[in-house]
């Protein structure tokens, strides 16, 4: 069992750190400030791996099962007798193993950061920032009751507000911010109605008493949850699809997503850590930490959850296809791994082998997060080198940049699910537990699969190949040597971590099994992304003479290809003119005008509403007077009437 | 009744009317005191009052039932007693220019006093009388920019619309007496039987505290009247009138219509939805600051009503515990609000564009006093309404609860505009680096320090809860 104290130190040391730094950080030397907020979320780090490590290594034995702790609690507000909100530690599988990764990426982002934001005038306050937004998500993650979980998760959506509005002088990154904020928050009203109606039902807030309330059918609490619906659907339905709403709000789930491309105006370093290995998993969490009720208590919310994550991953991978822009690309190949991890929860069912999927969501959210940790850290280096996000500025850069040449084919391969590199083990059970539980939810993941070795090795080949080599140029460097770092630690978890026996740990019982490759399964879907990475080379990896646009020189590379090969021009049909121009293409253009049109709409609307009823605010005493007798006689003849 | 039982009911009205007293003798003297003494005077005394309000209440009626005092109803006067002293304390830099200041001292307190007499009365003549008391020497109050021609017409609306909502009020007063013969509260309760005239003359009664409340449709005076009048008197209207005109309410829903709960929530569901929508659509256009703040404070007063609304001792302690909120959040927004007008002169939002850049201090006090309002976690304002909703959700209308969830979504774009306009837009001709005295500086440090730290004060909710219980 962990020791309480270790858990308390390594939550508070970021907020700490936050304090110092944004209280007294302008007044620091240099880069004191960052080299002290990475110092202590070093300590933190050690301090959540000694946790997770004594958690996994010494409290098995009795049951054979990983029991839920929660080694600290305090009565934080007494509602009544019976029902109070609590503050707490919850201690777990998911949760020692969420520690463990949020401070190791924020760890990674710091050191990162040193080099990548150097003599950037408001360095401090950045480096509070990220403190503060490590602070939060460890604060979430560690919750033991989904009252306190929403105070953290409402904290995490301000500092990230704060992290992707970083460049404040940049109306884009004001604008994106701003976005960010209100489609979450939008998505979190869903997930306080939620909370409301759960607690309501449970009449407790604290997750390990919920659980024990709400999953045996025959429970008083579960039957009046049942009994008690709207519209047809049961109370805790609609509390669970309420809360999918706020998670699938912070996951960039489809509908939900549109603030995620524009969220990419904050610093690089932030998008590795918020928008790729921590805040965006935040949805996935949740569900994991609710997992026993849905699975259990209501198999209908997670219909919705394997759909909605199904859809958002084959969704966000045709677009990525058709994006130029390196970050853009990464943003929407996250929100297709998120809704993998999404979906491979959906189809789960609960224990021991049954619970693959959610075994296989933890596992990829696990390599996921190194991965893609390393390839927003790598395209920052490689902005940062070229000036630019457009990949039309980018290509032949081997040479130049030869370390995050060589870690971003490490992270593309591990994302591609080629053995045996990371992505490969998570995906496959992924796929595997897909495969059992329903067959059209597993074709589109094949599907998507393929694509997504499409898209990351164009975008890689678009980078590093397709131009004549530039040679490495005197005056500009790689990075420093803190930017470096973090690449190769980072890609060393990448390649490797695969080979963690994750189902030994993790599972959604907490008992642990054992996992097989199943070779004769596994050769299907490497074939998809194998092809998917020769597509992406035929295309994209040939270096041109011709140094015009990428996008002219894929035009006369279709013009050379059409002639030679028939199968090519099948290929090129389906990626260029199938999926370009009859996918993807609708897609974004559905993605822009419907979803972002809704929202901009409903805006307009108000604005329109609110500025026909100003007339009534005339200034005219005698108008005001009117208005209050018909409102009064207004409600007389209401109520009168609707009594008799 | 023994003497000194009578000053420890009456302890409240006491203070208040020595505080008159002082200013009474000041004024009659002819000797002209300079503002500065006035003001370090009545700061003093408003301590003195704050402080004595909290020693040995007790319990009683006075004055053949027309007058009672409850443990509750202390507590809720020492919340009053608290904001006007924040009202006073920030609003330094207006007074030390203001020519009449021993008047205006007067008239707030009697105002204040009107204010206690309505919290306190057990009978519809008492209560008709503190409403009267409370609200005539507002009127005055807002005529106090004597220069500025806009505090004339505050004034003017003011007193107009006043009477207008008193008439109504009264009228539905004489037909409740009609039709039951008593005016005493407890008296009256057993004797409604809910029919026709009865619910008119309670509709009509509802007019004159939703007049009061800037509930929808009967608060058009409001915007006009917040942005004429000196900011003091703003901030005097939109806390502490509308502070107790929330208590009032949810002591005479329970207590004299109790037995028509099934009509009144139907009455406060209907206007609630109405403000809700009414209040957040004009806040969006507002370009002055006092206005905005007009509009904001409407939409604020829908949840107290959905609060008011669950009918038993959680709605009146969560209304209770957000009003305290409120006094916090919106006297923190006033602060800065009044301070910059009474330096500059300056009002509209578009005045405060690049305020960050000049006045960082006053900028996080505005922002976070915002956020409060807005019900942005982890602000007391967030904690605040989610008591109100919670026990509005007692009562199972998700419907409104997700409505009122909705319209939290709304306000805050709203709220996100004066900050943009505060952290973001560049300023052409920034306000200037202000600077501030000690009573100012400590209002706003009270302000944040209960913004940020209330809502994770654990008992407070508590108290007000076992103060509630048996009020029903």
């Amino acid at each position: 069992m962990p020791d309480t104290r270790v858990i308390l130190i390594l939550l508070f040391l970021p907020l700490l750190s936050f304090l110092i730094n944004g209280l007294f950080g302008r007044k620091l030397p240099g880069s004191l400030g960052g080299l002290l907020a990475t110092a202590t979320l070093f300590v933190s780090f050690l301090l959540s791996l000694s946790a997770a490590y004594s958690y996994f290594f010494g409290s098995v034995g009795i049951t054979g099962a990983y029991e839920t702790l929660i080694p600290f609690q305090v009565t934080w507000l007494q509602f009544s007798e019976s029902f109070s909100i609590n503050m707490g530690i919850l201690a777990d599988p998911i949760s020692m193993m969420m520690i463990v990764v949020v401070t190791f990426i924020s760890l990674m982002v710091h050191v990162f950061s040193l080099g990548y934001m150097k003599g950037e005038e408001r360095f401090a306050t950045y480096y509070s920032f990220l403190s503060l937004f490590t602070f939060s998500m460890l604060g979430l993650v560690l919750s033991s009751n989904i009252f306190q979980t929403y105070i953290f998760w409402e904290l995490v959506g301000v500092s990230s507000f704060l992290l992707i509005g970083y460049y404040y002088q940049k109306p884009s990154a004001v604008a994106a911010s701003k976005k960010a904020f209100i489609v979450t928050r939008f998505a979190d009203l869903g997930f306080l109605i939620g909370i409301l109606i759960l607690s309501y039902y449970g009449k407790s807030f604290d997750f390990v008493t919920l659980t024990e309330r709400l999953v045996p059918a025959a429970s008083t609490y579960s039957q009046a949850a049942a009994a008690a619906g709207f519209l047809g659907i049961s109370a805790l339905t609609w509390a669970l699809v309420l809360i999918f709403v706020g998670g699938a709000g912070k996951s960039a789930m489809f509908p939900l997503h549109i603030w995620l491309p524009d969220a990419m105006e904050g610093p690089t370093p932030v998008s590795a850590l918020i928008h790729a290995a921590t805040m965006v998993v935040a949805g996935v969490y949740l569900v994991a930490r609710l997992f026993p009720i849905f699975s259990l208590a209501c198999p209908g919310a997670l219909d919705v959850v394997a759909w909605t994550g199904i859809i958002s991953a084959l969704f966000a991978a045709l677009i990525a296809c058709t994006q130029t822009d390196i970050k853009r690309v990464l943003a929407y190949s996250t929100m297709s791994q998120i809704g993998y991890m999404m979906f491979a929860l959906g189809v789960s069912g609960y224990g021991a082998e049954e619970g693959l999927g959610y075994m296989a969501a933890m596992f990829h959210l696990f390599t996921h997060a190194m991965f893609k940790a390393l390839l927003f850290l790598g395209a920052g280096v490689i902005i940062h080198y070229v000036h630019s996000n457009d990949l039309k500025d980018m290509g032949g850069l081997r040479k130049a940049l030869p370390i995050t040449g060589a870690t971003f084919l490490i992270a593309c391969l591990a994302i591609a699910g080629i053995p045996p590199f990371s992505g490969f083990f998570s995906k496959e059970e992924i796929l595997l537990s897909a495969y059992n539980s329903n067959y059209t939810i597993y074709i589109i993941a094949l599907i998507t699969a393929g694509l997504t070795a499409f898209y990351m090795f164009r975008l890689y080949f678009s980078i590093f190949w397709n131009k004549p080599q530039v040679s490495a140029n005197e005056h500009k460097h790689e990075g420093t040597l803190s930017m470096l770092i973090p690449l190769l630690i980072l890609a060393v978890f990448a390649a490797f971590s695969g080979f963690i026996p994750f189902s030994s740990f993790v599972t959604s019982d907490g008992i642990p099994f054992e996992t097989h490759l199943h070779l004769e399964f596994s050769i299907l879907p490497v074939l998809l992304s194998v092809s998917g990475i020769a597509i992406a080379w035929r295309y994209y990896k040939k270096p041109s003479t011709v140094p015009a646009s990428v996008s002219q020189k894929t035009g006369s590379l279709y013009r050379t290809i059409n002639k030679k090969f028939y199968i090519d021009e099948i290929y090129l049909f389906v990626t260029k003119k199938l999926v370009f121009q009859l996918i993807a293409r609708p897609a974004a253009w559905f993605d822009k005008t419907i979803v972002d049109g809704m929202m901009n709409t409903a805006a307009a609307a108000a604005q329109v509403f609110s500025l026909s009823i100003s007339g009534l605010q005339s200034g005219k005493l005698q108008h005001y007077a009117y208005y209050f007798i018909g409102g009064a006689i207004g409600l007389a003849i209401l109520f009168i009437y609707s009594i008799a | 009744m023994i003497t000194s039982e009578l000053f420890s009911v009456l302890k409240h009205e006491f203070c208040l009317l020595a505080i008159l007293l002082v200013f009474l003798v000041l004024k009659i003297r002819e000797r002209e005191w300079k503002n500065e003494t006035l003001i370090q005077l009545m700061n003093g005394l408003l301590v003195l009052n704050f402080i004595i309000g909290w020693l040995m209440n007790s319990e009683g009626v006075l004055f053949d039932g027309m007058f009672r005092n409850t443990l509750l109803i202390a507590f809720e006067k020492n919340i009053l007693n608290f904001a006007i002293l924040i009202v006073h304390l920030q609003s330094t830099e207006w007074m030390r220019r203001h020519k009449h200041l021993p008047e205006f001292y007067m008239l707030i307190v009697s105002s204040m006093l009107g204010m206690f007499f309505l919290l306190s009365s057990a009978n519809w003549l008492m209560f008709y009388l503190a409403l009267e008391l409370s609200a005539i020497p507002l009127a005055a109050l807002c005529n106090f920019d004597l220069e500025k021609k806009a505090s004339g017409e505050a004034a003017m609306k003011m007193i107009l619309s006043s009477a207008f909502s008193s008439c109504i009020l009264l009228f539905g007063i004489s037909l409740i007496y009609g039709s039951t013969g008593t005016l005493d509260f407890g008296e009256m309760a057993g004797r409604l039987s809910a029919m026709p005239l009865q619910i008119l003359a309670f509709i009509f009664i509802f007019t004159g505290f939703a007049f009061k409340l800037s509930v929808a449709p009967f608060h058009f005076w409001t915007a006009d009247v917040y942005e004429g009048s000196p900011v003091p008197v703003t901030s005097y209207l939109s806390v502490i009138s509308k502070g107790t005109v929330v208590f009032v309410l949810s002591t005479v829903f329970y207590t004299v219509f109790g037995s028509m709960s099934g009509i009144w929530y139907d009455v406060l569901v209907v206007s609630t939805v109405i403000t809700m929508t009414i209040g957040n659509l004009f806040a969006l256009r507002q370009t002055n600051m006092k206005r905005f703040l007009a509009f904001s404070s409407i939409a604020q007063v829908a949840y107290i009503l959905i609060g008011v609304s669950a009918g038993n001792e959680q709605g009146m302690a969560s209304s209770i515990y957000f009003v305290l909120i409120y006094v916090f959040s919106n006297l923190g927004a006033f602060a800065v609000v009044s301070h910059i007008s009474a330096m500059t002169g300056k009002e509209s939002i578009s005045d405060y564009n690049g305020l960050y850049k000049t006045n960082p201090a006053l900028s996080w006090l505005l922002g976070i006093s915002l956020f409060s309002l807005a019900g942005i976690p982890p602000t007391a304002g967030f904690f605040g309404k989610l008591f109100l909703l919670g026990a509005g959700a007692g009562t199972g209308n998700w419907p409104l609860i997700i409505f009122a969830a909705l319209n939290m979504v709304v306000s805050l774009y709203y709220y996100l505009r004066v900050i943009r306009a505060v952290f973001m837009e560049p300023a052409d001709s920034a306000i200037p680096k202000l600077t501030y005295g000690i009573s100012v500086r400590l209002a706003m440090l009270i302000c944040l320090g209960g913004m940020l730290l209330l809502g994770f004060t654990t008992g407070l909710y508590e108290y007000i809860l076992s103060l509630s219980f048996g009020l029903k």
